[in-house]
This record gives structure tokens, sequence and C-alpha cells, in this order.
């Protein structure tokens, strides 16, 4: 699997299928039994502690859960990479805080808690948290996962934007597989370990394998069964019935 | 047989594989290069949450203790007209053992189990895995200002808890019982050693703090991020930190009797 630099790559497939199990390997969080990663040419797994957390400072990654820091507000959530990496000045601090406040549109609440946030806003937050250090890698982890059609509209909009404003090397994992597709330069269709379809969206769409089909289309049964491996249901119940 | 000898055999070495990362957690803690600067102000924030937030309880239980000791002792030291010994009484039971000991217990319930509850749920919700991919170490920016919180704060609030505990003992000894109080205070002077008693007891509750934060925060690092997971966690720590307060208490004391 390779990304391309510059471009929106999703990384789509099934719950379970290991997706961001892979952002996590990419982000050095995870060893590999096997196999490496190469990211700007260098293996993320070979790299020293020190190295390793320079090569991060180039990555941003967006989690599931935002993960914002609960005890400080919107400001300081953004600010902290700053704060931790950068010795700028706290004027200088804010004037940056507040312009990636302004891409993701939340300039209006830099003074509010995570808690008063809804899912979509602090997944907004979190964004301009990645991104605060300008990053050359961006990661999401599901950033659609239970958004209203609203707040995944804006948020589509913004991953695209941000990717051709800053010239990002954007990676999506995901499983909302039309709205990703929408987006996608190149998609990746992972399951069972191996990858099962890949190519542009157009190429997505015209893949007849029976697999891809089914996740494409979200079909109940199919190569992914609808029923998790069990005995056939009579030989449950005669069981059930004469011990 | 076979089958519980294994699971002995599988426990054994899960408390050994414990035990090596509790180790590797503390000692890449103390042996990191410290960073003055920034490292000061997440300390001094810390001792305030694990500190001074814990003065309340540990003052009220200390003036309580003292009390109750001091009312105790003198209804048995007054059956032997000794009554005027109950400075030194309540002042080496509060500064050898009841000072550090019950300081701990309470630490333990009031800022320990808070601390393995705020680091499992900020693993839960991803906030350490964020922290790791803005190449900011968990260890360092989170776990090492709490351990450095509570070694500084355990001895301070024994202290604290020490001298209300003895000017509770006053209250009920000279204000209400009438014993006088130039002798309730000189007898406490005459015998009480500043090293033997004071110091000693001061010695126990450093290791006692730093052994009851190194617990709490192994549990939250390694706490099990779901609900179920951080609330086993925050037993545990409680758990684990008295039981090893009250083992470590024993030792020490051994030690110091013995002449150390």
């Amino acid at each position: 699997m390779s990304i391309s630099h510059g471009k929106i790559t999703a990384i789509m497939g099934p719950s379970g299928t290991g997706k961001t199990t892979l952002l996590r390997l990419i982000g050095g969080q995870l060893y590999p039994n096997q196999g490496n990663i190469r990211v700007a040419g260098q293996d993320v797994h070979q790299l020293s502690r020190p190295a390793l957390y320079h090569l991060r400072k180039r990555m941003g990654m967006l989690f599931q859960s935002g993960g914002l820091f609960t005890h400080l507000n919107v400001f300081e959530n953004v600010a902290f990479p700053l704060r931790e990496h950068t010795k700028l000045s706290d004027a200088m601090i804010r004037n940056l805080v507040l312009l990636k406040l302004q891409m993701v549109g939340l300039r209006g609440a830099r003074d509010l808690m995570p808690s008063e946030l809804s899912g979509g806003m602090s997944r907004r937050v979190a964004l301009a948290r990645a991104i605060a250090l300008d990053p050359e890698l961006i990661m999401y982890d599901e950033p659609l996962a239970g958004q209203d059609p609203i707040t995944k509209g804006i948020l589509l909009d913004l991953i695209r934007t941000l990717n051709d404003a800053l010239g990002l090397t954007t990676i999506i994992v995901s499983h909302d597989v039309q709205e990703t597709l929408s987006i996608a330069d190149y998609s990746y269709v992972i399951a069972d370990g191996r990858i099962i379809g890949k190519g542009s969206t157009a190429a997505i769409h015209e893949n007849h394998s029976e697999q891809l089909r089914q996740f494409i289309q979200g079909l109940p049964d199919g190569p992914v069964p609808f029923h998790y491996p069990v005995k056939p249901l009579e030989h449950d119940l005669i069981e059930e019935s004469y011990g | 047989m076979v089958s519980t000898l294994t699971k002995m055999g599988q426990s054994g070495l899960l408390l050994l594989s414990q035990c090596g990362k509790a180790g590797l957690l503390l000692s890449s803690v103390v042996l990191r290069k410290p960073q003055f600067r920034k490292g000061f102000s997440l300390v001094l924030q810390q001792i305030y949450a694990e500190g001074v937030l814990s003065l309340l309880i540990i003052m009220v239980s200390g003036l309580f203790i003292g009390m109750v000791v001091a009312l105790q002792g003198y209804h048995t030291l007054v059956k032997f007209g000794a009554s005027q010994q109950l400075g030194p009484l309540v002042a080496l039971s509060v500064l050898r053992e009841l000072g550090p000991v019950v300081t701990a217990l309470l630490f333990a319930g009031r800022a320990c189990s808070a601390l393995t509850a705020e680091i499992g749920l900020m693993k839960a919700t991803e906030q350490l895995s964020s922290m790791e991919m803005m190449a900011v170490d968990p260890i360092h920016r989170v776990i090492a200002p709490r351990l450095w919180g509570g070694f500084i704060s355990m001895p301070l609030l024994t202290i604290i808890f020490n001298a209300v505990a003895i000017y509770g003992a006053f209250l009920v000894g000279v204000k209400w019982l009438g014993l006088d109080a130039g002798a309730f205070w000189s007898n406490m002077q005459s015998s009480v050693d500043f090293n033997e008693d004071v110091l000693k007891g001061i010695y126990k509750s450093v290791v006692f703090g730093l052994v009851m934060t190194w617990i709490a925060l192994y549990q939250g690092f390694y706490a099990v991020p779901t609900s179920a997971g951080i609330s086993n966690a925050t037993t545990r720590t409680v758990v684990y930190a008295s039981l090893a307060v009250l083992g470590l208490d024993f030792i020490l004391t051994t030690m110091m009797i013995g002449g150390w």
C-alpha cells in the first residue's frame, strides 16, 4: 500500500479489519509483527525515540473521539502543541490559534470547554489542533462516524479544503463509503487483512468483485456473512431441549 | 492438577510482567532528564490538586484522631496516676505511627483514587494517544508531575496532620479534662526527640507518598480503557496502596527500631 504525497487517500473496510491499527502503526504507536512502514523515506519502527518524536511533529492525527484535553478550553487545546514545541511569544501563539480556529469556523468558541461542545465541534477543534504545527501528513480516524449530515458536509469540506490549501497528504480511515469516496483521490478497501479493492472512486465503483460490492453497496449478507460463525440453529435448539 | 499448575504459572507470569511494567514506568519518570522550566508549574499544579485539596480531610481527621487518642489515653493513664504523661503518649503515637499511616490511608482514598480515575479516563478518551501523536511524551507531561506532586505533598500533609492532631489532644487534655498546660507541653518536649521521632515519621511519609502515587499512576496508565476497567483500577489503587502502606510501615519501623 502506498500513499501519494498531496493527495487524499481513503482506507475503508468493515469494522474490525484493522483500519485504526493501521493508522497507529503509521504513527509509531504500535509495532508491526511483520512488514515495515516508511514515512517520508524513514522506517517508522527503526527510528530512535527522539527521531520518532521528531517525525511525529510532521504528522497530525485526528482521533475518533477527538481526544481533546478536558481540563483545557478550546483555545488552550489548540495552543497546546505550539506551547510544547515552539518558543513563540504568547501574542504570536494567540494569533496562530485564532487563525487555525478561523479555518475550522470555531473562532467564536475559543473560550468553551470541551464538555460544552457538540461531537462535530469537538472534532473540528481537534482538527485545528492537529494542524497547529502545520504537519505534512494528516490522518483522520473515522472523522464522520456518528455525525449528522450537516456536520458530515462541514467535515468533508474541511478535509478537502485543508488538503488543497495547505498541501497536506491526507489519510482517511472510514466506513462511511459514499461520503468518503466523494472526496478521496485514491481509495483502498481492506478486509481480512488483505486489500480487496483499490483505485480512484470510479474504479472502485466499476470493480465487480463480490466482496467489494457487498461493502460498497452495504448488502447485509454476502462474502461477509450476517451470522457470527456458529453451528446450525437446529442443533442448538435440539441440544437445549434434549440435553 | 495440571490446569491448576498452569493457572498458577500464568498468574505468576502476569504478576511478574506487571511488576516489570511498573518498574519501567517508575524508572522512565525518575531517570529522565528533568525539565525544570516547564516541569515546575506542572508539579505545582499537582501539589495543589493532590495536596492542597486534601487539606480539609487531613485536618479534620487529624483533629479528631488527636482528640480521641487523648481521651482514651487519659482514661488509661489516670488509673496509674500518670495523666501528666498524656502529652508524650499522644505526641509519640501520632508522630511515629498515626500521623504518617493515617495520612497515607486518607491520601490513598482522596488523591490516589482520583489520579487513577483521571489517567484512566484520559486513556479511554484518547487524550494520551493524541498527546503522543503530538510528539509530547505522556510519561513526561502527565505521569511525572503527578508522581513528584504526590512525593512532595505526602510529607507536608503528614506534618500538618501531626500538628493538628497534637492540637486536638491539647484541646481535650488541657481545655476539657483540665490537665496543666505547662506539664502537658514540657513533658512532651522532654520525651520527643526531633531526629528519632519527628524525622523518622516524615521519612516514612516520603516513602509512602512515592509508593502510593506510583501504584495509582501505574493502575491508571495501564487501566483497561472502559468504564468497568477504570472502576476496577480505581478500586485496586485504593486496596493496593493501603496494603502497601501498612506493610511498608511495619518494615520501616523494624528498620528504624533496629538502629537503622
